[in-house]
C-alpha cells in the first residue's frame, strides 16, 4: 500500500459552458518518503490535482466526478469534512503559490504558526510557544523567537513562504504538497527556498509532492515525475528514466527548453501553439494540434496511458518510435 | 494610537467651526424670529422692538456671531430663549435619551445585521441569502416612520404587546424602557441594519475568497474557526469604517423617530427649538451632538488601527 493512492480521479467544474472536467482519469501513487515531481503548463490542471486531494475545493462549483484519493488506506474522496479537518495539517499540508497573501495579515506569525497545532495536538501554551520558535529557527528565519510576534506584512516574500513551510510542517505530516512554492520569488531567493524544502524533507522523512513549471526544479528535486497536458497524465517515470529516454513528443518539448532553473517553461519556444482550454479540447490525442509526430490515426480516441517499461509509462500511440529514435540518436 | 486620537480631534477642528457657521447662518435666513414666539400672537410692534433688543437680535448679525463665539470660548453656550434653562443643561438632560435610543437601535443594528449578512454570504445564493438580503433591502428602501407606524399598528394596537407611545426613562425602571423603546429602536434600526447586513454580505464574501482563508482550511482549522477568527477577522476592518457613518446615521434617524413615537431626545428638542427659532438652543443643541458624533468617529479610527495591524504600525 501506497502512502497516497490516486485512482482514475476526475474533478468537474460547473462552468456557464456546462460541466467541464479540469482534470480526468488521473492514476498515480507516491511512497512513504518519496518526492514526486508535477510538471505542465499552465492550465495542464496540476492546482486542481493538489487541491482535490485536500479537499479544498469549493463545492460547487467543483464535483470529484469520478475516482478516489486514498491516503494511509482511507478514502480521502467523500469524506467528511470534520475527518478531513483532522488530516489536513497533520497527515497532509500544502505550500502554495503566492507567499504574499497566504499568510492572513491580520494575526502574527506566531499564532498562525499555534494555532496549526492547538487544532491537532493537545499542548499547553508553553509548548506551543516551543514549538513555533523550533519550527521557524527550522525554516531558517532568524533570532526566531523575537519573530513570533511579528505580522506577515513585516517579513519579504521569501520569509513569508518560510512561514508558511514552518506552518505545513508544525504538525510532522506524512506529505507535504508544494504547489509551485517557489514561482512568485526572486530566483536567488527560488533556490534558498528549495534547498530549505530538501532539507526538511531528509529531516522529516516525508513525501513531497512538488508542482512546478520549471524541468530545472523537477531535475534537482524529484524522485519520480508526473507531466501533465490539458487535464490529463501524458507521462510518468522516473526522473533520470525520463530526462534520459523521454516518450511523449509534449515531454519532448518541455525537455528541450533549456532546464535551468533561471527559466521556466511557462512560455515554451520549442512547443507551438498554446494548451486548449478545458471547453475547447480536441477530439482524439489533445496535444495532436502542436506536435511534430502527428498522424491521423491521433485524431481518432483518446490515447491510453501504457506502460512500455516497469515504471514509465506514457500516453502516445507513437511513444515506442520516438524512444527507438531518440536510443539510435 | 494617542498620536491618531490628537491628530484626529485637530482635524475635526474646521469641521466644527463649518458646522457652527452654517447653523448660525440657516436660523437667521429662515423668516421669522423669536420675537414673535415669545411675544404671541397679540404683541404690538413696539413690545416685539423690545423683546428683540433685550436678546440682543437688534445688534448686526456679524456682531451676534461673534458673542455667540465669544461665549463658546468661555464655555458659554447662553440660555434657551423659551424654556430659561442653560442650553447646556438642556442638552445634557435630552441628549442620553436619544443616546440610549441609538445605542439600542445601533445594537439591534450590529446583531441583526452582522448576523443577516454573514449567514447570507456563507450560504451564497440560497433561500436562506435571498431572503436575508430582500429584508435588507425592505429596511433600505421603506421610510423609518412608515415601519413605525406599521409596528405601532400590529404591535401595539393589533397584539397589545407594546405601548402605543410613551416614554419612561431607563433609571426610573429599565423594563418600562425596554418596552417603551423597542418599537422606536427597531424602526430607527431597520435602515442601517439594511446597510450593514448587504456591506457585511459583499464583505465577508470578498475575504472568503482570499488565499490566506485557503491556508486556514489546509492546515485543518474547523470551519468555525475558519470563518469566526480568519474571516471575519478581516472583514471588520472595512465594516468598522461604515459603523462611523452608522452612528451618525442612527443619530440623525432619531429626530423622525422621537418625533412620531413622542420621546423627549435631542430630535424633539432641537425640531422644537427651530420651531420657535431658538436660536442659542439649536446652535449649541447641534455643536454638542456635532462634537459627540466627531468623537464617536475617532473612536472608530482607533478601533480601525487596532483591528489592522498594518495600520497599527504605519501610524507609528
Ligand atoms: N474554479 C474554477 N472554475 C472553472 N474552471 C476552473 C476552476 N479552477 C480551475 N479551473 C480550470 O481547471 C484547469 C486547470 O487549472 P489549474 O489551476 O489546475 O492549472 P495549473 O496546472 O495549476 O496551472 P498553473 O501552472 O497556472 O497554476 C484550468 O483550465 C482552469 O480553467
Ligand atoms: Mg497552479
Amino acid at each position: 500500500m501506497s502512502l497516497l493512492e490516486v485512482r482514475g480521479l476526475t474533478t468537474a467544474f460547473r462552468t456557464e459552458r456546462g460541466e467541464i472536467n479540469a482534470v480526468e482519469d488521473i492514476t498515480f501513487d507516491i511512497d512513504e518518503g518519496e518526492i514526486l515531481g508535477i510538471v505542465g503548463e499552465s492550465g495542464s490542471g496540476k492546482s486542481v490535482t493538489a487541491l482535490t486531494i485536500m479537499g479544498l475545493l469549493p463545492q460547487p462549483p467543483a464535483r470529484v466526478a469520478a475516482g478516489s484519493v486514498r491516503f494511509r488506506g482511507e478514502t480521502l474522496t467523500g469524506m467528511s469534512e470534520p475527518r478531513l479537518e483532522r488530516i489536513r495539517g497533520s497527515g497532509i499540508s500544502m505550500v502554495f503559490q503566492e507567499p504574499m497573501t497566504s499568510l492572513n495579515p491580520v494575526f502574527t506569525i506566531g499564532e498562525q504558526i499555534m494555532e496549526t497545532v492547538r487544532a491537532h495536538e493537545k499542548a499547553t501554551p508553553r509548548e506551543l510557544r516551543d514549538r513555533a520558535v523550533e519550527m521557524l529557527d527550522k525554516v531558517g528565519i532568524p533570532s526566531a523567537a523575537k519573530r513570533l510576534g511579528d505580522y506577515p506584512h513585516q517579513l519579504s516574500g521569501g520569509q513569508r513562504q518560510r512561514v508558511m513551510l514552518a506552518i505545513a510542517l508544525a504538525c510532522r505530516p506524512k506529505l507535504l504538497i508544494a504547489d509551485e512554492p517557489t514561482t512568485a520569488l526572486d530566483v536567488t531567493i527560488q533556490a534558498q527556498v528549495l534547498d530549505l524544502l530538501m532539507d526538511l524533507r531528509d529531516e522529516f522523512g516525508m513525501a513531497v509532492m512538488i508542482i512546478t513549471h520549471n524541468m530545472g526544479v523537477i531535475a534537482e528535486t524529484a524522485d519520480r515525475v508526473l507531466v501533465m497536458y490539458a487535464g490529463r497524465i501524458v507521462e510518468q517515470a522516473p526522473v533520470v528514466r525520463l530526462f534520459e529516454r523521454p516518450e511523449h513528443p509534449y515531454t519532448r518539448g518541455l525537455l528541450e527548453c533549456v532546464p535551468t532553473l533561471e527559466q521556466d517553461t511557462e512560455r515554451l519556444a520549442a512547443i507551438p501553439g498554446s494548451l486548449p482550454e478545458p471547453g475547447r479540447r480536441p477530439p482524439g490525442c489533445r496535444f495532436a494540434p502542436r506536435c511534430r509526430w502527428r498522424i491521423d490515426a491521433c485524431r481518432t480516441g483518446l490515447p491510453p496511458l501504457v506502460e512500455q517499461e516497469p515504471g514509465h509509462a506514457s500516453a502516445c500511440i507513437r511513444a515506442a518510435e520516438i524512444a527507438a529514435q531518440i536510443g539510435a540518436a | 494610537m494617542a498620536g491618531i486620537a490628537l491628530r484626529r480631534l485637530l482635524g475635526a477642528l474646521p469641521v466644527l467651526l463649518i458646522v457652527s457657521l452654517i447653523t448660525f447662518a440657516l436660523l437667521r435666513l429662515i423668516p421669522g424670529d423669536p420675537s414673535s414666539v415669545i411675544g404671541g400672537p397679540s404683541a404690538t410692534a413696539d413690545q416685539l422692538a423690545q423683546i428683540r433688543r433685550n436678546l440682543g437680535l437688534d445688534e448686526p448679525l456679524p456682531m451676534q456671531l461673534v458673542h455667540w463665539y465669544a461665549g463658546l470660548l468661555q464655555g458659554n453656550l447662553g440660555r434657551s430663549l423659551l424654556m430659561g434653562q442653560g442650553v447646556v443643561e438642556v442638552t445634557f438632560e435630552r441628549l442620553p435619551v436619544t443616546l440610549g435610543l441609538s445605542l439600542y437601535a445601533l445594537v439591534i443594528t450590529l446583531v441583526a445585521g452582522l448576523a443577516s449578512g454573514i449567514v447570507a454570504a456563507l450560504r451564497q445564493n440560497t433561500w436562506v441569502d435571498q431572503l436575508a438580503m430582500m429584508v435588507a433591502m425592505l429596511g433600505i428602501s421603506v421610510p423609518n416612520f412608515f415601519l413605525g407606524l406599521l409596528g405601532i399598528i400590529f404591535f401595539a394596537v393589533k397584539l397589545g404587546w407594546l405601548p402605543t407611545g410613551g416614554y419612561v426613562p431607563f433609571s426610573q425602571d429599565p423594563w418600562e424602557w425596554f418596552r417603551t423603546t423597542t418599537m422606536p429602536a427597531v424602526s430607527l434600526a431597520m435602515l442601517q441594519m439594511g446597510l450593514l447586513a448587504r456591506i457585511t454580505r459583499s464583505t465577508m464574501l470578498e475575504v472568503l475568497r482570499q488565499d490566506y482563508i485557503r491556508t486556514a482550511r489546509a492546515k485543518g482549522l474547523p470551519g468555525r474557526q475558519v470563518v469566526v477568527k480568519h474571516a471575519l477577522a478581516n472583514a471588520l476592518i472595512p465594516i468598522t469604517t461604515v459603523i462611523g457613518i452608522i452612528v451618525s446615521l442612527l443619530i440623525s434617524g432619531s429626530v423622525v423617530t422621537e418625533t412620531l413615537f413622542s420621546i423627549p431626545g435631542m430630535g424633539q428638542l432641537l425640531t422644537q427649538a427651530v420651531l420657535n427659532r431658538d436660536y442659542p438652543m439649536v446652535q449649541g443643541g447641534l455643536l454638542l451632538t456635532t462634537v459627540f458624533l466627531v468623537l464617536v468617529n475617532i473612536m472608530v479610527d482607533i478601533c480601525y488601527a487596532f483591528l489592522d495591524p498594518r495600520v497599527r504600525y504605519d501610524g507609528k
